[in-house]
């Protein structure tokens, strides 16, 4: 049962509360970081590892294995792992331990969250030189392990870890969102999948599956319940829109463009499809894997990371075997506007290092995260759902090929939703995007969430929704999530980025305390003065 | 002068000093207050007192209040009001993107119970509404996974009365579709077995942490209990009932074949997912 990601979503939010606390801004200065010219094997090193898993049993099972299989090679190191389910929840930790400098050493990050953690002074390590280094870095003379180079990490996921010319985390593994299909009802309405799928067709066929008999029933389920379109994340379903319509969302710099003519043309398409009955989001219905294994739903957008949740033959299932519908499931790329040039999100997980007193310390984070990126992690990791391997080295090994090549095998390792999901990514990676990392950057992937299921709820709710709502709509989603003071910051000021209302106010009242104290002193000069 | 300094000074330093240790506060306040709704909640004495006092009168709903039966007739998706009584609480908590301070409640009347998800609240408000507490909501009647529940919801503390609902044995509605009328109600479960579950190991055990066995100490338990050839699934949420409190102990203490009553409330989750409180293993 996966209830847990609704109470999850409150934490990933609560998690973010915690970076309004002065402690980010004033956490525990720690040196730069300086590479030891010989890792030392005589000293003994415990560090930290904290891992998100998709509460899936397997990959906390992989964790393990890599961490023992790492110290088989480096007994001096003992790597002490903790699991979260959440990427919010490890967020929320690491926010707390930077003011108190107890970070974990290696952790599984977001770039977005990155950002925020390089508010405090040499936080998290910089990668590049330790990247480049001879014996220590990728592909490394002195490892004890078979460590990519750096030419072998895919260059686009290596990109997307940098922030302000700078590596901040290597990736660890890759997905993007696909559209989960059933075939079956599709073809039954009279309709072919096309290669690629359009935002027109998918709303043609959602709104076609609406008939019902006098009963209330749909002739395509037979059942009294169908939302044909389900949408897991709506930031990205905006993200991704905006992204192939060739519309503002932000720039490099963190200049907000979201609120445009286009995006409001986009949400009163989605208010009108909405209307009919053919779309909802996972936030006002549920898992869109649920819908789709029960027969509920036709199109169900989510992670390539969930593809293990969806189909007939699902591996995993959250609902009861006895509300299972036979039917074909086939993979698609995300809706797309412009068919002959898709574009996609790119998400997944990163590895970042924290910054220690003792230079030997995090260099022995470095191998082990290194360590990471190796084939056995790598290959094995991928498996657990549909991502893929984050370098070149693991992606063409005879191993990798071997699995992707048994695909429907099994319905397990070899489940082949789970293959196809994985193939889409490897096919189009040179289609996928991400959008600019700034201090603010997740506030404005939540607004753009936001605005989706606003205007979803509010047609739900039979409120009109025409010019005025969508000004109004526009001034809250922009006020809820400050965006109107979002920085247009230059990149000598996102190393900080905007300082939270506490911090201003704590600011505030030193200036206050230091100006009273100067005119006090001054008021003072003057009477002596006055008075000698 | 002086003292405007002075008073600068310790604004400034109190500033700094509460932000830093804010955070663990958030969380002791949540955990004891979820641990003191589920003792209070527990409290046999005190539940009769409160519940008797309550049951003497007819239901009597406010002008523009919703009777328990109107809102199970309301439509989702539209806009109900209901007078209701806390009966838990749990996961206070600020949205720092937005500010929007708020919680959720496991409320209930005497004809029936109201889920209230993330309802806005304020960390004093929640400490305010403890068990027993009457309440007006206003918000928006919806489904998520087959749970009805009450969001988008502002509230009111109502003075006066207060009611903290009678466990209902369901033990007899298990497996059949009369439960769901029980939805998110206070209510009970009497002799039932608890099953071996399998973790990762292959090792047959009483409980899991997560649906999976993924997780470890601190996060949701998951156990099977049967009754009449037939297995259920019951959860202590760790939100509402964290690793300090008796339940969550003594669910670790479970042994398979066990018999056991237990208290909760009727959360759903594509079926019934009773959030349990608590746990008595049978002499």
């Amino acid at each position: 049962m996966r209830e847990i990601w609704k109470k999850g979503s409150a934490l990933l939010a609560a998690a973010a509360a915690l970076c309004l606390l002065p402690g980010c801004h004033g956490s525990r200065q720690t040196a730069d970081f300086s590479i030891p010219e010989e890792f030392s094997t005589t000293e003994d090193y415990e560090i930290t590892f904290w891992a998100k898993n998709d509460t899936n049993i397997t990959q906390t099972e992989i964790y393990k294995k890599a961490i023992e299989d790492f110290q088989e090679l480096y007994p001096n190191i003992t790597v002490n792992l903790r699991l979260y389910t959440d990427y919010g929840d490890i967020y929320n930790d690491v926010i707390t331990n930077i003011s108190t400098g107890t970070t974990p050493n290696v952790c599984i990050t977001y770039p977005d969250h990155i950002a925020t953690y390089l508010t405090g002074d040499n936080t998290v390590v910089p990668l590049d030189s330790l990247m480049a280094d001879e014996e220590y870095g990728l592909g490394g003379s002195k490892l004890e392990f078979d460590s990519p180079s750096q030419e072998e990490v895919v260059s686009q996921f290596l990109e997307e870890c940098s922030l302000n010319g700078h590596c901040y985390a290597l990736p660890f593994m890759r997905s993007t969102e696909a559209c989960y299909i059933n075939k079956t009802y599709v073809e039954a309405l009279g309709y072919t999948l096309p290669d690629t799928l359009t935002w027109d067709f998918i709303w043609e066929v959602s709104e076609a599956a609406l008939e019902q008999d006098s009963e209330g029933n749909y002739l395509v389920n037979g059942q009294n319940v169908l939302i044909p379109f389900i949408y897991k994340s709506t930031d990205n379903m905006m993200i991704q829109m905006l992204k192939q319509k060739g519309a503002g969302y932000s720039t490099q710099e963190g200049e907000i463009q979201i609120f445009n003519d286009i995006t409001k043309e986009l949400l009163y398409d989605i208010a009108g499809h909405t209307g009919k009955g053919a779309f909802s989001t996972f936030k006002i219905s549920g898992y869109p894997a649920n819908f789709l294994n029960a027969g509920q739903c036709i199109f169900a957008v989510d992670s390539t990371a969930g593809a293990t949740w969806m189909g007939t033959e699902a591996p995993l299932l959250d609902i009861s075997q006895e509300n299972v519908v036979e039917f074909d499931t086939e993979v698609r790329m995300v809706p797309q506007f412009d068919p002959e040039n898709p574009q996609m999100i790119s998400q997944g997980p990163s590895v970042c290092i924290f910054n220690k007193e003792d230079p030997q310390e995090v260099l022995a984070s470095w191998i082990f995260a290194q360590y990471l990126l190796t084939n056995e992690v790598q290959i094995a990791y991928s498996q657990t759902e549909g991502y893929i391997p984050v370098t070149s080295k693991a992606q063409g090994s005879e191993q990798y090929q071997d699995y992707l090549e048994r695909s429907g095998e099994d319905n397990d390792t070899y489940y082949d939703v789970k293959i196809q999901a994985s193939r889409l990514l490897l096919d189009h990676i040179s289609d996928t995007f991400t959008t600019p990392v700034f201090n603010g950057s997740t506030s404005l992937r939540n607004a753009a969430g936001q605005l989706i299921e606003d205007v979803t709820k509010s047609v739900r709710r039979k409120q009109e929704v025409d010019d005025a709502y969508m000004e109004t709509l526009y001034e809250d989603v922009a006020s809820l999530y400050h965006l109107e003071e979002a920085g247009t910051s230059s990149a000598a000021e996102k190393d900080l980025g905007p300082l939270p209302q506490t911090a201003v106010i704590l600011l505030a009242a030193l200036a206050g305390a230091w100006a009273l104290i100067a005119l006090y002193v001054l008021g003072r000069a003057l009477k002596k003065k006055h008075g000698s | 002068m002086k003292k405007s300094v002075a008073l600068f000074l310790t604004l400034s330093l109190t500033l700094a000093f509460s932000g830093s240790v804010m955070a663990e506060e958030d969380t002791e306040a949540v955990t004891e207050a979820v641990t003191e709704a589920v003792t209070e909640a527990a409290s046999e004495e005190e539940t009769e007192a409160v519940s008797e006092a309550a049951e003497e009168s007819a239901e009597e709903k406010s002008e523009g209040v919703m009777t328990y039966a109107e809102y199970a007739a309301a439509d989702l998706d539209t806009e109900v009001v209901v007078e209701t009584y806390v009966q838990a609480k749990q996961s206070w908590w600020t949205d720092s993107e937005t500010g929007k301070e708020q919680a959720t409640f496991y409320t209930q009347d005497k004809d029936g119970a109201y889920f209230i998800y993330n309802m806005g609240c304020s960390e004093e408000e929640y400490e305010e509404l403890v068990p027993g507490t009457k309440i007006k909501v206003t918000g928006y009647k919806a489904e998520w996974e087959g749970e009805v529940e009450i969001i988008d919801a502002v509230f009111e503390i109502v003075e006066g009365e207060e009611y903290i609902a009678h466990a209902v044995d369901v033990t007899e509605l298990l497996g059949t579709d009369e439960l769901m009328n029980h939805q998110n109600e206070f209510v009970e479960f009497k002799g039932l077995t608890v099953e071996a579950q399998q973790d990762a190991e292959g090792n047959e055990v009483a409980f899991l942490y997560n649906y999976d066995g993924s997780g470890t100490d601190g996060d949701d338990l998951y156990f099977n209990a049967s009754l009449n050839g037939e297995t259920y699934t019951f959860t202590v949420e760790s939100y509402l009932c964290d690793n300090t409190t008796d339940v969550y102990n003594a669910v670790e203490e479970l042994q398979v074949g066990d018999t056991i009553d237990m208290e909760g409330f009727l959360y759903w989750y594509q079926g019934a997912n009773p959030h349990v409180t608590s746990v008595t293993v049978a002499e």
